[in-house]
Order: structure tokens, then sequence, then C-alpha cells
């Protein structure tokens, strides 16, 4: 008892200390992924370095030195003829229309503008999963779209009665020409992957022999020569006196390349199918085409939405080598507005390319994230 | 739909899978000899329209265009043969190239965009995302029309550390010049390597009997390197530089790098190659991060447990392994490369496509031309896959 007044006894909990400085908020951020030690350091300085080396005269070019408006090449002429303007952003301005139409009649972009709008308001639920009436969405979308943009496009005489005068290919151009090939590459494709994919999965060994040769054939070739074919040879192909549209050769070409591309990512989704599921299918008595489209096929494609949206990337990059062959896609429409002397600056070439940049990295950016969105969506087990 | 052995088969020939599945099978086989028969005959008449022959002949008439990069000799008197092999070797330089920068600039970045460093990290990010999301052939023009052209003149130049010098000729630097005693220099490279070899075996097959570990990194390093530059000195020095001559003053015309003094890259080679390297390098750094996180964390802990340091766990447990997630698809992306060389054409570089396109507009041979480009480029990717199999029955995990 005599030792009683030793010991001390709380009565209640300590406070709790707030962490060190050092360690939480912002500094804490710092010290552990930017200064953690001597090379890192260094690292983070050289990458600051770096960075501000690539990002300050970007900004420079782009925004601060940038000119705005004006009506011709003298608005985006350097005031000091030693230094360099920034970018000529009144010749995107002045361009646009023709970037986004091509050639096509000014009294008939209405109809583009209406095909741009139907794709847009169809596209958008049909990505969203949890909007309705899916099954509708792409009826609409894979069917009616296709039929109605046709007309739209191309125009519609129904014997002397003029719905929609007829406005040929060769004034289609920029974007408008860049987002008909992709997405008639990817649309024609699916079915046609599809069909190779099981193909190649068949039984049947003059089928599956059929079906790997003509993947592996059109895999190995670059686009480039693809393209050059469907040009030159496809008319070598056809009798005398049937000819073929430039536009409907190229997406002939496009559409055969892109379902090899295409087979290989259904085959992947096939794959993944359990056997028991097969087996299940055939236990109810199903045959093969009502197997595949009421079991089977639902699963696998769900599976690889995010390897077709991949696909549907590569095509829409892709689409730009059709210049090659004398198509104005959006780059090519760019690459010919320079030979305008109206707006012939030295920096007219960095704007249009930086504008082509901006505008397929949004596009592709914006799809990959897409495809990301969903395959953490669909990837539902087996997570860390 | 199959009939048991003892009952007697009931189903008509319409529902035996084996006569449909022949029936299938020979309907295919007659579309594809239909429509065979229909395209053959009919390039055969449009072609006899056209007044084009056929056949390969074509091959030994001259060409009679000039090609602006050949690695072998070739002039305007020699053949379209020539032209296209030419092509064929330019392509195999820029691919070659490509992929030696790609891979290095790849696995940079792709282990860049692992690290704890949060600059470096986003700048990775930053890299891999912009880059594949930007069409090929867009940074193809951007590096010739936008970057190669705004630099010099023919009559002046930017230099780096006086040795390499750029214009709009392209990029220019010293050549090495070989005189007698210098394939000395090169058997000593191959005595080192093959030593190295031997000795690597030798260590191996050691290490495995008494556990005794043999530098193996500096002698490698003293033979392949070491062993060369003795033979150098030894020799007298046989390889010299000879520097490009650039004429600051005199006539007008004579201004500028004297030709055939250095070697010269012309601008379509660097664009391409900057731009392909540039490209492919963010889809491999993709493919080493993905490969690198594959290996499990356990493998991390187990060596540590086993008392391995940092770099030989990273040497001898994790990139094995993350190998053989990597080299299937990177394999695939030096595949990617090589087709999307041929997109030279659109800048004028002369690759077999270019040639090919060239020679296609003087013969119109055109069938002949694109089954060319066809076999080529299907051969390489016969091969690459080919390897690929090799590769992944060496490597496929022998489990019990």
């Amino acid at each position: 008892m005599a030792n009683v007044d030793i010991f001390q006894v709380r009565t209640h909990e300590a406070p709790l200390l707030p962490a060190p400085v050092s360690t939480t908020g912002a500094i804490g951020w710092m010290r552990q992924n930017l200064f953690s030690s001597v090379g890192n350091t260094l690292l983070t300085f050289f990458g600051m370095y770096l960075a501000y080396s690539i990002i300050m005269p970007f900004i420079q070019f782009a925004f601060i030195d940038a000119i705005w408006t004006g009506d011709n090449r003298e608005a985006c002429l350097a005031t000091d003829p030693n230094t360099h303007a920034g970018a000529c952003w009144a010749y995107v301005k002045a361009y646009l229309p023709q970037f986004i139409y091509g050639r096509y009649p000014e009294m008939e972009r209405y109809r583009v503008d209406i095909v741009y709008a139907m794709f847009v308001l169809l596209l958008v639920p049909l990505l969203m999963p949890s909007a309705p009436q899916k099954t509708l969405n792409a009826i609409l979308f894979l069917v009616v779209f296709p039929i109605v943009a046709y007309f739209l496009l191309t125009g519609l005489e129904i014997g002397d009665f003029v719905v929609f005068p007829i406005v040929e290919t060769a004034q289609w151009g920029g974007l408008l020409v860049t987002l008909v090939i992709a997405v008639t590459g990817i649309v024609a494709s699916l079915p046609l992957g599809i069909a190779l994919a099981l193909g190649r999965r068949s039984q049947m060994p003059i089928i599956k022999l059929v079906s790997i040769i003509f993947i592996e054939f059109w895999r190995g070739v670059p686009l480039i020569t693809v393209l050059f074919m469907s040009s030159v040879m496809l008319p070598l192909f056809l009798p005398e006196g049937v000819t073929f549209d430039k536009l409907l050769r190229v997406l002939i070409g496009v559409t055969l390349f892109s379902s090899a591309y295409m087979a290989e990512v259904v085959r992947g989704g096939l794959q993944a199918i359990p056997k028991g599921q097969y087996e299940g299918a055939m236990a109810l008595g199903l045959r093969f085409w009502p197997m595949m489209y009421l079991i089977i096929l639902p699963q696998a494609l769900k599976l690889v939405i995010p390897g077709i949206v991949n696909t549907f990337i590569g095509l829409f990059k892709d689409t730009t080598l059709v210049l090659i062959v004398g198509m104005f896609d959006l780059l090519g429409q760019i690459q010919s507005s320079f030979s305008d002397p109206n707006w012939s600056t030295p920096t007219q070439g960095h704007t249009g390319y930086l504008f082509a940049a901006i505008v397929f990295f949004v596009f592709c950016f914006g799809m990959s994230r897409y495809s990301i969105f969903m395959e953490n969506k669909l990837h539902t087990g087996h997570k860390r | 739909m199959s009939d048991t052995a003892d009952a007697p088969p009931r189903a008509s020939l319409l529902n035996d899978p084996k006569a449909r599945g022949l029936f299938y099978q020979g309907l295919l086989i007659a579309i594809l000899v239909a429509v065979g028969y229909f395209i053959v005959t009919n390039t055969i008449a449009n072609l006899e329209r056209q007044n084009i022959s056929s056949g390969w002949g074509f091959l030994e008439n001259t060409a009679g265009f000039g090609i602006i990069q050949a690695l072998v000799p070739y002039a305007e008197t020699s053949s379209y043969g020539r032209a296209i092999y030419v092509g064929f070797l330019n392509t195999l330089l820029v691919a070659a190239i490509g992929i030696f920068i790609a891979t290095i600039l790849g696995f940079v970045m792709g282990i860049a965009r692992l690290s704890n460093n949060w600059v470096i990290n986003r700048i990775a990010y930053w890299y891999v995302e912009f880059i594949r999301n930007v069409p090929l052939l867009l940074q193809i023009f951007f590096w010739y029309f936008a970057v190669l052209r705004a630099v010099p003149d023919k009559r002046s130049k930017w230099s780096l550390f006086d040795t390499f010098h750029l214009n709009i000729a392209g990029l220019r630097g010293p050549a090495p010049i070989y005189e007698p005693g210098s394939e000395v220099i090169g058997w000593a490279l191959v005595i080192g390597l093959i030593a190295t070899f031997v000795i690597k075996r030798w260590a191996k097959i050691r290490q495995d009997a008494t556990g005794q570990q043999f530098p193996m990194f500096w002698t490698g390093l003293g033979l392949i390197v070491g062993l060369p530059v003795l033979a150098f000195f030894v020799m007298g020095g046989p390889i010299s530089l000879e520097y490009p001559v650039f004429n600051e003053t005199g006539p007008m015309l004579r201004r500028g790098f004297e030709l055939g003094t250095g070697f010269n890259l012309i601008p379509e080679f660097l664009a391409l190659t900057l731009a392909l390297s540039i490209y492919t390098a963010a889809f491999i750094a993709e493919i080493v991060r993905a490969g690198i996180q594959a290996v499990a964390h356990g493998q991390t802990e187990a060596a540590n447990a086993l008392g391995l340091r940092k770099g030989p766990t990273l040497r001898l447990v994790i990139i094995p392994q993350a190998m053989r997630v990597i080299i299937p698809p990177l394999t695939s992306q030096y595949l990617n490369l090589t087709k999307n060389s041929s997109l030279a054409v659109a800048i004028a570089f002369p690759d077999l496509v270019s040639v090919g396109g060239t020679v296609l507009n003087q013969t119109g041979q055109a069938v002949e031309i694109i089954a060319i480009w066809m076999m080529v480029y299907l051969s390489l990717s016969l091969l690459t896959s080919m390897f690929m199999n090799w590769y992944n029955q060496r490597m496929a995990l022998v489990e019990r």
C-alpha cells in the first residue's frame, strides 16, 4: 500500500496523437512518392524537367501564341520574321466544315447532320448497360439505321421524284468518310467474324481449314496492300462493264480485313464458354444454330465487348490509310487543305496535324475508357 | 442424334450429322470453286482486253526509275526484279532498326509505368495513352512534314557534338572506313561470343555440381568487348572514321555537305523509323507492364524468403516468368511493326510496297505485284508464328 503513488493508473484512454506531419497529407505523399531516396529524387527532377520541356512549348504553341481569329494567312504570320507564330486556329475554323463534311454540297449537309444525330442517339443508349430496350435498340441501330443512313447520305430518287438529290461518294470527305468506313467496317465484319470464328471451331475439317486460311491470310498482310488490292484488283475480278463505287471497294477491303481480326476476338469469347453450356444446350435438344444464338453467342459476345471495342479503335485509326488510295478521310482532307495558298503559313501543317491528333485522341481515348469500364463491369469474379 | 448400337438407325439421311457435314463441306467447296472460276475467267478476260501481259517476265525488264536509298547496287538501268529486291531489303532494314529501338523504349516505358515515382509513372502513362490513340500515319506525317521539314536547309545544319548533323537532306554522321586488317576485329568478336557461350555452359555445369559460382558477367564482358578492342589496337587501328565535309563558302550550289562523305540517313527513313518505333514502343510498354504484373507477388516474397537480393530476385525469379507472358504478344507487335512499315508509301520511302506500287503503275501487272506483296508479308508472318509455336512449346509450364 505504501507504493501506491509510484504507479499511475490511467482512468481513461490517452488521446490519439495525429500521425507525424511527414507521413500524411501532401508532404507525406511527396516523401513517399517523389523523394523516397536519392535516386528517386533525381528521377523526379528529371521527369519534371522532361514534362516541362514537352508541355511548355506545347502550351505556348497551342494557346499562348495561337491566333484564334482571322480571314486569311496574313493573320497567322509572325509579326517578327525571326520567330514562329503559334497555332493558326483561324485556319481550322475556316476549314472546319470541310473537315467534317468534305466536299458534300452545302445545301445537303443537314442530311449528314441528321445521320450524325441518329448515330449518337442510337449508340449512346446501346452502350449504356442500364438503358432499357436493348433488343429494340440493337435492331434500330444495326438494321434500320444503316438503311436510313444509306439513303440519307447517297440520296433517294424515285423515278423523277427527288426526295434527296443524289450526292456522289467522291464528294464525301473528312470525318464523314472516316466514320462511314469505320462504322460500316465494324458492323459488317461482326457477322462475318462470328461465322469465321464458328467455322474455325467447327468439327468439319474442310470448313475449319477454309476458315483458318481465310483468317490467317487477312491477318498476315498489311491493310495498305488490302486497300491497293481492293482498288486495283477488284475491278479485274468483275465481268466487263460492272464497276463499283470507289468507297464501296474500300469498304469491301476493310470489311474482309477486319472480319479476320473480329473472328479471332469472337473465338476468344467462344473458348471462354465452359463445355457444360454446350452440353446443357444439347441435352435440351437444341440444334446447332438455336444452341448458338440462344445459349452460346449471347454469353460469348458479352464477354468480348472490350475486344470488339479495341478492334474498332484499331480500325478507326486505320481508316486514315485510305488517303493513300486517293480518298479524303479526316487526315486526307487536312493534308489536302495544306495546298491552299490562302492559308499557307509555316505553322499551318503543325496546326492541322495537332487538330487531327486531338480529334483522333478524343475518339479513341473515349472508346478505350469505355472498353475498360465494360471490362471491369463484366469481370465479376476473382477480384482482388 | 446418334444411334445406339443395338437399335437400327431410324434417323433419315437428312438428320444424320455425318451426312449433313459432308453435304455442307461439299457445298462450301462447290461455292469456292465457282467463285474462283468466276474470278479467274473475268481476270483473264479483263487483262486481255486491257492488253496487259501476265506472267513474271516483266521482272527482267529495265526499271528506269531511281531509288533514293538502296542497300545493294542499283541503277535506273537495273531490272524491275532488282528494284523490288531493293525495296524488300529496305523493308527489312526499317523493320530491324524499328524493332531494336521499339524494344528498348518499350521496356523502359513499361518499367516506368510500374514505378513508384509518381512523376515517372504519369509520364509513361500519358506517353502510352497518347501515342496509342493517335493514328500511325498521322505520326509519320508529323515527323516527316512537321519536324524534319522544319530543320535548316541544305546550306546550313544543326550539329550535335560536332559529329552528327541534321538538315533538310537528312542526318549526317561519320562513316567507318575499313582498312586491311579490320576483318581480324570481326573474327575477335566471333571468337569472344563462342568462348563466352562455352564458358557459360561450363560454369553452369560446375555450379550444378559443386555450387560454386563463376563471375560470368565480367568474363563475358571481357571476352565480347575486350577482345575486339584488343584486336583493334594490336592491328594498329585499322578502322577510321570519315567525317562528312561541309562547305560553308564557295559557289552557292557547292555549299552544304559534299556528296559521298560520311553516312547519310534520308529524312524519309528517319521519319518512318522514328514514328514506327515510338508507336510500337507504346504497345510494347503495355505488354511489359502486364507481363511483370502477371507474376504473382508471392514469387517476390518467396525469393526474399530465400535470401535473394533485389537484383537476383529480378533476374532469376521475376524476369524469366514475366518473359513467358511477354514474348508471344511481343512477337506479334514485331510483326505489326513490319507490316506497318508498308506505310512508307505515304512519304515515298522506297520500301517493298512503295517500289512495288511504282512498278505496278509502270507495268500495270497488278496481279503479280500484289501476289509478291502478299507472299512476302505472309511468309514473314508464317515465320513469326512458327517461332512463337516453338517458343510456347519450349516455355510451356511443365506440370505434373
